[in-house]
């Protein structure tokens, strides 16, 4: 195999390029203005509540430096939570705690951490470490997601989430994010996540890729990927498709976790949704959008966009 | 509303039209060469005469310098705002430039600029009249040590030539006899007229020889002195500071012999002070400036006609685009990740001043050892900004420390360490570290070398001679530039990258 590929063949293949990406799709259909419901969690949390879209718990927030004080009596209570920042990118500084052992948090990794760390995490979020920028930032507090345990095997210490690109309102491609032990435990392609494309029209995975490789199974817990069907898909898309509405935004990548009990949540938005979905899916962006742009010109209801959009992006023969 | 696609196309083929049009422009009707061929270094020199006046009319003279020792003048320029101004023309090939007013309420600046170069190696200078030599009026205790010098010496050299020598270098020995000691006291440190005085005791004909010693970018040279000795037959030049014959390259003769080079009367406070600034010019332009210095007002479309100290930045600033040039096609057609978006520009300014080998060593150094100290501050919970401004002060020390040893060592080259942007490497090593601790050593080696290689192809690009000459002579080629990047801004295609990252997708 040659180490480069042909532009045309990419071309062809409706992959969508970094500056493609920039310039025709979130520079011509994302407001700026637009651009703080999605870049802001605190925000994106409110608005979905008062839509009445599933989001996690928000267990408290701390915007300045002088209330870290009062962490500990916040979560007294609690053994399990995730402290991340309200203006974070890319699943930066995320800290998820599954568990206490006498004074000690224990990390999604196993490792064990004190109060002091927890504290030093959080005065780092509130001075703009993670955020876009290093502007000031709030640091909220979340319960942890106590995820659907048919997807337990597909993630190793950390929450599998599930990443769906909706354009105008019609979700066009998904793929399912799972942390890895090289991930340290973060469901971040970039560092080692496993990426499982979805089919849309069914649930099913589509092929799996580690670091741009093509996988079958999970590196640490050996499961095969191609027996995944995520559960509530058709629930999922409408979430999905709901949030663009919600934020505005033309193109938008909503990122889901399922819940046991609740079914999908709504985890964040991302308004400059990466590009390795198309790897995980092996299949170009382009084409897709094209004709996402159609039907969302076609039909005005959500309930119309998902169908066609299950119809048109099913990339499986169809089961009998 | 016209489609933005096609404003673009436009007006970015407007920018490039302009700026090769008023280069070829350039090139044919005032013949600058495109090429830069043969190069002449041509230096720019300004003086700069400042006083406070008194009451009463203002009067100055300005001695110019005679074209002397190869060195040639090219076209001479004189600033003097509500002066009166004449040039005096003396015999002997000597002019003045005089200015006056008959009153003034202010403190004021009058500048002469003047370019010159080397037409030729040759650094006879005319002959001159040789007088017999004045002796000094010395005090008694003077007299007497001052014999014992001169008898010493002339008892030691063999002509007037060794002599000389002998006595440049007695005077700039550190353990001076201690004749030489009281007499360099009594004439309060001036070694210059003390040795003026000693060779006129030994009847040997000598004057001083005043001028500049060329350096580029100084914004305040003032005038330094040589020695002109006659050795019977011939005029020689010694170098009273390192007690060497002849006359160095960077020396530019302002005056020959005794006299005041500037009479002022009506002010008090004057001084003269000199901006240099040396620009490589192709020897056919340089021709071509001699020549018509007349018509050079025609060239006067370019940076020449700014004050040379303006001049001398704008020779790098004029640089910058095309580094951003670089900066754009290497983030956008290739798809190099770099830490920070121009942060490559600003490495790759400081390499211009160090030298592209001793400024990796520098910037691999000091950015390794931040690291290695900053992952300590990690551990101490310091708030981001205490943190910032720790590893800013921890980076000076560095600096320092990495100077001072190289000195001793005799590295002198590493002295270059302070061109470096203190706040620029400070904030690379607080994000290199971030970056370690989130997203692992591979990544802050993909973005470091990242960076560094669009930092030095950057580099290449500005200190390429071909790139220098044409930004300097031709600033114009901006415009076509801003036009280039206009169009580069709205590129869809894929990036070399991703042709790499994709790579898989079409084994499918």
């Amino acid at each position: 195999m040659s180490l480069l590929v042909s532009p045309l063949k990419l071309r062809e293949l409706g992959i969508l390029g970094m500056n493609s990406r920039n310039i025709g799709f979130i520079g011509r259909y994302n407001q700026r203005k637009n651009y703080s419901l999605a870049d802001n969690k605190l925000k994106t949390k409110s608005a979905a509540i008062a839509r009445s879209i599933p989001v996690p718990e928000l267990i408290g927030t701390v915007d300045y430096q002088f209330q870290i004080q009062t962490l500990s009596h916040m979560l007294h209570d609690r053994d399990a939570f995730v402290i991340k920042p309200s203006q974070g990118s890319g699943g930066k500084g995320i800290l998820v705690i599954v568990g206490r052992q006498g004074e000690l948090f224990i990390k999604s990794s196993g490792g064990l951490i004190d109060d002091r760390d927890v504290r030093r995490h959080s005065s780092n979020i509130l001075a703009g470490l993670y955020s876009l920028g290093g502007r000031n930032d709030s640091a909220m507090i979340e319960a942890l997601i106590d995820f659907d345990p048919i997807l337990k095997d597909y993630s190793y210490e950390g929450v599998p989430d599930i990443r769906v690109i909706v354009f105008r309102g019609v979700p066009v491609m998904a793929m399912m994010r799972c942390a890895t032990h090289s991930s340290d435990g973060k469901a971040n392609l970039h560092q080692g996540a496993v990426g499982v494309g979805i089919d849309m029209g069914s649930g099913q995975s589509v092929c799996a890729v580690q670091h741009n490789r093509i996988v079958s199974q999970h590196p640490d817990t050996q499961i095969r990927f191609d027996q995944l069907i995520i559960p509530h898909w058709q629930q999922l898309l409408e979430l999905a498709s709901s949030c663009a509405g919600m934020a505005g935004l033309d193109y938008l990548g909503v990122d889901i976790v399922l819940d046991r009990l609740r079914g999908p949540m709504l985890l964040e938005l991302n308004a400059r949704p990466g590009l390795a979905i198309q790897v995980a899916n092996q299949s170009g962006l382009e084409h897709r959008l094209l004709l996402a742009a159609e039907i969302a010109d076609d039909c005005q209801d959500a309930e119309q966009k998902i169908r066609l959009a299950r119809q048109h992006f099913s990339s499986l023969p169809k089961q009998p | 509303m016209i489609n933005s696609r096609i404003q673009i196309a436009l007006i970015s083929g407007l920018l490039i039209a302009l700026g090769v049009g008023l280069t070829l422009y350039k090139a044919v009707s005032l013949n600058l060469p495109l090429l830069p061929g043969e190069y002449r270094e041509v230096w720019t020199v300004e003086s700069k005469t400042s006083f406070i006046p008194t009451d009463g009319p203002v009067n100055v003279g300005l001695r110019l310098p005679a074209s002397l020792g190869g060195w040639t003048i090219l076209d001479e320029h004189f600033v003097s705002s509500g002066f009166g101004f004449s040039i005096i023309e003396e015999p002997v090939n000597v002019s003045t430039a005089r200015w006056t007013r008959q009153s003034l309420d202010h403190a004021t600046t009058l500048y002469y600029k003047m370019q010159i170069y080397r037409a030729s190696v040759g650094r006879q200078l005319p002959t001159l009249e040789v007088e017999v030599p004045i002796k000094p009026l010395l005090e008694l205790d003077q007299q007497a040590a001052m014999d014992r010098v001169v008898q010493r010496i002339r008892q030691q050299s063999s002509d007037r030539e060794s002599f000389t020598l002998l006595l440049l270098q007695e005077l700039l020995r550190e353990s001076q006899d201690q004749d030489i000691q009281f007499l360099l006291s009594s004439y309060g440190n001036d070694s210059l007229t003390l040795i003026l005085h000693s060779l006129a005791s030994a009847d040997i004909p000598a004057h001083e020889l005043r001028g500049i010693e060329l350096e580029d970018g100084r914004r305040r040279q003032t005038l330094s002195s040589l020695l002109e000795v006659n050795s019977g037959d011939k005029w020689i030049i010694a170098d009273p500071k390192t007690a060497r014959l002849g006359l160095p390259d960077n020396f530019f003769i302002w005056q020959r012999g005794d006299g005041a080079i500037l009479n002022l009367s009506g002010g008090r406070n004057s001084s003269l002070e000199f901006a240099l600034v040396s620009n490589s010019l192709p020897a056919k332009a340089v021709l071509g400036m001699e020549q018509r210095a007349e018509e050079f007002a025609l060239l006067d479309f370019s940076i020449y006609t700014l004050p040379v100290e303006q001049q001398g930045i704008f020779k790098g600033l004029l640089l910058i685009p095309v580094a951003a040039l670089v900066v754009v096609v290497m983030r956008l057609l290739v798809g190099v990740k770099t830490s920070g978006t121009f942060m490559p520009i600003l490495i790759a300014l400081a390499f211009i001043q160090t030298t592209l080998l001793v400024g990796l060593i520098i910037f691999l150094t000091l950015i390794g050892s931040g690291l290695w100290i900053r992952s300590y501050l990690s551990r101490l919970n310091l708030l981001l900004v205490a943190r910032v401004a720790t590893v800013i002060i921890v980076v000076i020390l560095l600096m320092a420390a990495l100077a001072v040893t190289s000195y001793k060592l005799g590295l002198d080259q590493i002295l270059t360490v302070t061109f470096f942007p203190t706040v620029i490497v400070a904030w690379t090593i607080e994000r290199m570290s971030i970056l370690w601790e989130e997203e692992g050593g591979h990544e802050v080696l993909v973005q470091g070398s990242g960076s560094l290689l669009v930092a030095v192809l950057a580099y290449l690009a500005m200190s390429n001679s071909l790139v220098a000459h044409l930004t300097f002579n031709f600033p114009e080629l901006m415009l076509s530039l801003l036009g280039v990047i206009l169009l580069l801004g709205k590129y869809t295609g894929y990036r070399l990258s991703e042709l790499y990252r994709f790579r898989d997708m079409a084994s499918k």
